[in-house]
């Protein structure tokens, strides 16, 4: 505790140091991409901006550490430069912090000129059909939570020894990244920062296929090229596509040739289909499933436990068939069923952001209304209100889609949003004292007893990590537990 | 620095060396030229010597002129090291050229776009893996490359280079690069 005070003192003192009394406070909540872009722009266009980056975990960067797959270290390498950012004078991190349970929005408002949300999407989209809640079906998320060692995924310990087959519902990237996990060998897994409880699950694994079911047809296929390319070309893997799968519309024909990814993830498709192939022994195989959407899923034999995916049949309809931004509306049922048996199902069929107490929600689309960042109260056509000082980016603005430099360009709209606000006077406290900001943070935390991970803190987990990780040759081994984080940032 | 560079030269030695897998989006279009290069690097570049020779030269003087022009339209030419990358020449001059991935070929944040296509037919065709991350590349045009992937060599000088806020202007102003 002594030592919270102390780092509280030192921060405190920067804060008071550098800046004047034309101080902007601005407090960002959650670390991932969205945030640290966020951070650093608006570091950039204003010089007396002084900010605050707030994440309910122990540890920052939040899906480039959770999300990106062990296997792509390359994209985590923009982990530097949040590094970096996070290290510079007029920024600091507080780990440990969760919004709506340990401090609330209207108590961020109260101290901060600025707060922008950025805590992304913990959460999942269902289904909504019978059998949903058997054992061995999870979220994607929760998967790579647990392979990427996510102090709340450890202990999930999905049985991979039962059964030979998993079925994955839906063809994004994150479908992909799964699938490839699990059909990985497992000793090129092992020289990856892959968390170490899934590497051991994997090492036992008795899964040899994975079948990938898309609602709609390879033509829209929510996955990116780059992705595609990388298991289509794995070692000793098996493809499967129906050739009849392939023959595409017209329509959709028209459509791709407008459609750069849509045309090149496609034409990766068509010509594995058509790679001639002969499988030696102990392979395993990737079925690519097209036009098939789940109908409920079937117990096995001790009736607790997933046993297959009754799937149905699709068709597209006329030009509904290209519009990949309205999924629920161009897929019907033919009434003709087949079911897939399986003992693991993974739905990888979208994210989803959760509200907190005093935030405008927008519960069918999963995001807070805003106009170009700015979170609107109401928001009517036409009557739409602005939540002063209040602002969104990342997934909670504009929904689970996008890569990481998604968020550069996001973060970059917001930032113009305050920017304006700012220089029209609109975030002046109307009362005319200035808000407390990082002073009034540390107060309160005192207040309440919470002990928070500063950057350094998350140095010292970093340095453990990559320490054990280099006794493994691995690049880390990642500490998965709440209590063993918080130990190792020596709190 | 110097190991820096000489590893680079193994890394195009290495790339251009190898049988090209072309994606079938991309044209052959200047395929005289690349495979000119091709042959001209693994020719004389062939023994670390060769490629030590090479280096001193390229570190000590020859430089071309590279103007990049920022999100307002405002204009920087700057002198790149023959065998730099676009990526590390912005940098270093303290052009605001993202790179979250530092040029390891996995995001598309380094972004720029030729603004003269006759300079563009200069370059080596994008391989597979630019262009998937060109996929993802925000405001995508036909003269659009990565500029972790385009490396300073005599026939660029002159070069101009857009990040891709500035492509705003071009579309007002009408221009629009040809397909090829």
């Amino acid at each position: 505790m002594g030592r919270l005070f102390l780092h509280g003192a030192r921060l405190l003192s920067r804060g008071f140091c550098s800046l004047g009394s034309n101080r902007i406070s601005v407090c960002i909540v959650g670390s991932g991409p969205a945030g640290f872009y966020t951070a650093e722009k608006m570091l950039k266009a204003h010089q007396t901006v002084e900010v605050d980056i707030i994440d309910r975990l122990p540890t920052p960067f939040g899906l480039v550490r959770y999300g990106v797959a062990p296997d792509h270290p390359e994209t985590k390498i923009v982990a530097n430069q949040f590094s970096r950012v996070a290290k510079s004078e007029r920024c600091s991190f507080f780990g440990n912090i969760a919004l709506g349970s340990v401090i609330s929005l209207s108590e961020l408002r109260e101290n901060y000129d600025i707060v922008v949300l950025s805590y992304g999407a913990e959460s999942d989209r269902s289904l909504g059909i019978p059998g949903e809640d058997l054992n061995g079906i999870y979220s994607a998320r929760e998967f790579v939570w647990w392979y990427n060692g996510h102090p709340d995924c450890f202990n999930m310990a999905p049985d991979l020894k039962s059964t030979d087959t998993a079925v994955i519902l839906g063809l994004g990237n994150v479908a992909l990244d799964v699938a490839r996990i699990l059909l990985r060998p497992v000793s090129e897994l092992a020289k990856t920062d892959i968390s170490d409880h899934a590497l051991a699950s994997l090492q036992d694994s008795t899964i040899r296929k994975v079948y990938l079911v898309a609602r709609r047809g390879p033509a829209q296929a929510a996955c990116t090229a780059k992705e595609l390319r990388e298991i289509l070309g794995m070692k000793n893997l098996h493809i499967k596509i129906q050739q009849v799968d392939l023959d595409i519309s017209p329509s959709d024909e028209e459509e791709l040739k407008k459609q750069r990814i849509q045309k090149r993830v496609y034409e990766l498709l068509s010509k594995a289909a058509s790679s001639p192939h002969c499988p030696p022994a102990e392979q395993r195989e990737l079925h690519f499933v097209f036009f098939r959407k789940p109908d409920r899923f079937l117990p096995s034999e001790n009736g607790c436990t997933v046993g297959a995916v009754h799937l149905e049949k699709t068709f597209l309809e006329g030009k509904a068939s290209n519009s990949s931004l309205l999924p629920h509306t161009c897929k019907f049922g033919r009434g003709e069923f087949e079911d897939i048996t399986c003992g693991l199902v993974l739905k990888s069929i979208g994210y989803k952001s959760l509200p907190i107490d005093g935030l405008p929600f927008d519960n069918h689309k999963g995001v807070v209304p805003n106009l170009k960042g700015r979170v609107l109260s109401s928001y009517q056509r036409g009557h739409e209100a602005v939540e002063h000082g209040l602002y969104v980016a990342g997934w909670l603005k504009r929904g689970p889609i996008g890569i990481v430099a998604t968020n550069l360009y996001c973060a970059e709209e917001t930032v113009a949003s305050i920017s304006e606000d700012v220089e029209k006077g609109l975030l002046t406290a109307a009362s005319g004292t200035p808000k407390p900001g990082r002073q009034g943070l540390l107060q309160l935390l005192e207040n309440k007893n919470i002990k928070f991970v500063p950057f350094s803190g998350w140095e010292k987990i970093d340095a453990k990590e990559k320490m054990v990780g280099q006794q493994r040759n691995k690049p880390r081994e990642k500490v998965t537990t709440w209590e063993d984080l918080l130990k190792a940032s020596n709190v | 620095m110097f190991l820096h560079r000489l590893s680079r030269v193994g890394f195009r030695i290495a790339r251009t060396s190898m049988p090209v897998s072309r994606s079938s989006t991309s044209t052959s279009y200047f395929g005289a030229i690349f495979n000119r290069f091709m042959h001209q690097m693994t020719n004389h570049h062939f023994s670390t010597t060769a490629i030590n020779e090479a280096c001193e030269g390229l570190e000590n003087k020859e430089k071309i002129s590279v103007t990049f022009v920022n999100k307002d339209g405002e204009e920087k030419t700057i002198s790149v090291p023959l065998g730099m990358s676009m990526l590390e020449a912005a940098h270093e001059n303290d052009i605001e050229l993202e790179g979250a991935c530092e040029g390891s070929l996995a995001c598309s944040t380094c972004h720029v776009i030729v603004m003269d296509v006759n300079y563009y037919n200069k370059l080596e065709d994008p391989t597979d893996e630019e262009n998937d991350m060109l996929d993802l590349a925000f405001g995508l045009t036909e003269t659009s490359r990565l500029g972790c992937q385009v490396i300073a060599k005599p026939e660029l000088d002159g070069i101009r280079l857009a990040l891709p806020f500035a492509t705003h202007n071009f579309a007002v102003d009408g221009y629009v690069p040809k397909p090829h």
